[in-house]
């Protein structure tokens, strides 16, 4: 890679992330400023990312635990009543010989969620950290975690079809728990702490503290 | 607004990578190739062949697919004789009066409302283009399919759908329905129109030498 290459930031230059136009802002003038030909508003870097991300990851971490802990649904039928979290509804569907759907729902509710969360706690660090080690690999990293992160809301579609067709009184009902409210939260905070966070930042610390002329915003 | 800066004319092909913000050249790009970030080998261009009429063709087939997914029952359970059926709106209105409003909204959101939303997104700014109308007044609906895109999940929502009719077999006879196919060729139709649009088809009308460079900055 050539130590040589120029970054739009380096260059003095925006770049739109709805149209990619590169515009050059005007002398003085940092806030405010849209694309010169999409209006959409521009800036050098998504604002506050790290601090946006931090927030959102702190609260995912917190809901991450009622998702797990709390039952996410109730089955009640002749055989009288049971109460379901994430974790023993995918046992349930090991031991009824669907072990391949098991492991997708373990996959999909356990495990993305949790190294989802992980991952961006790395991500954020390392680039607080101005680490330069691993930019290709953490670049994918992120791509990664952008690309699987819906799958999450698997459990919350399957909650939802068995509450709503799983509803013959007197012979069995199912009602969605505490947990599934706590869980949906995780999903949705994880992707909008995925969302806040700036994958250009995983870079800049290459362009080189004392040549920078635009200093980047760590806020 | 501030005076303009220095007037500026940058090449029309160059571009800054939305992942790492390296500036670079955009090669011109046979049709059904694409151009990656010499860098991290982010997603820079693609030339889909024919790309205007296909994604057209393709997004309207979506919505006529989209009608008949929600309109038909999803899935039936037939429980010694006692038969359910529901369509996708019945069960986010089963779990909402279940009073689980938070769940029932983000299945209503990112199953039903943000995919519409997205596919009339497209075509208002599509058919527009096709007829050779090119508005600015295009440009924020683009932005908000941008915006919308992560949270449409009807693929995701259709292996939740089997995961819990996987559940459900030992308790009942299932019977698939009209939309349960409907969906699965609605996620088809979504992938390959998402293939098929070139973004750059949007912002072919060139800037004004004014606006070229220059950023504009709002209030």
């Amino acid at each position: 890679m050539s130590r040589r290459a120029l970054t739009a930031r380096e260059a003095g230059l925006l770049s739109c992330h709805v149209c990619g136009q590169l515009a050059r802002p005007p002398e003085g003038a940092v806030h405010s400023l849209r694309c010169p030909r999409c209006r959409a508003p521009m800036h050098l870097r998504k604002p506050a990312s790290v601090s946006t991300t931090w927030a959102l990851l702190i609260a995912s971490i917190v809901m991450f635990l009622p998702a797990n802990l709390l039952p996410v649904m109730t089955t009640t039928s002749l055989l009288g009543s049971q109460q379901d979290t994430i974790m023993s509804g995918v046992v349930f569907l090991w031991q009824s010989g669907s072990w391949p759907l098991a492991a997708v729902v373990f996959f999909a509710s356990v495990m993305v969620p949790l190294l989802k969360i992980i991952a961006l706690v790395y991500l954020t660090l390392s680039v607080q950290r101005r680490s330069t080690q691993n930019l290709l690999q953490r670049t994918r990293l992120y791509r990664l975690v952008e690309f699987v992160g819906r799958w999450s809301m698997l459990d919350i579609y399957v909650i939802t079809m068995l509450v709503a067709l799983v509803s013959f009184r007197g012979l069995a009902t199912i009602e969605a728990g505490p947990g599934a409210i706590a869980f949906g939260a995780v999903v949705v905070l994880t992707m909008f702490a995925a969302m806040s966070f700036d994958p250009r930042l995983i870079w800049d610390p290459l362009a080189g503290r004392s040549t920078d002329p635009h200093p980047a915003h760590h806020d | 607004m501030p005076a303009p800066a220095a007037h500026l004319k940058l090449p029309a092909d160059l571009v800054a990578c939305h992942e790492c913000d390296l500036l670079q050249t955009e090669p011109a790009l046979l049709p059904g190739q694409t151009a990656r970030c010499a860098r991290c080998d982010a997603f820079i261009a693609r030339n889909p062949p024919d790309s205007l009429d296909r994604t057209l063709a393709l997004t309207l087939t979506a919505l006529v697919l989209y009608v008949i997914a929600n309109a038909w029952p999803l899935v039936g359970l037939d429980m010694q004789g006692r038969v359910v059926a529901v369509t996708l709106f019945e069960a986010v209105q089963v779990l909402w009066r279940d009073g689980m409003m938070p769940v029932a909204a983000l299945v209503f959101g990112t199953a039903i409302l943000f995919p519409l939303l997205e596919l009339v997104m497209i075509l208002l700014v599509l058919v527009p283009l096709r007829l050779g109308r090119v508005t600015p007044r295009m440009a924020p609906f683009f932005r908000l399919v941008r915006s919308l895109k992560p949270w449409g999940m009807v693929e995701v929502f259709l292996l939740g759908m089997l995961v819990s009719l996987v559940k459900l077999s030992h308790l009942a006879t299932v019977i698939l329905g009209t939309a349960f196919w409907a969906t699965a060729a609605l996620i088809l139709a979504l992938t390959f129109a998402g293939r098929a649009f070139d973004t750059r088809l949007l912002w072919q009308t060139p800037l004004s030498d004014e606006a070229a460079g220059v950023l504009v900055t709002s209030r």
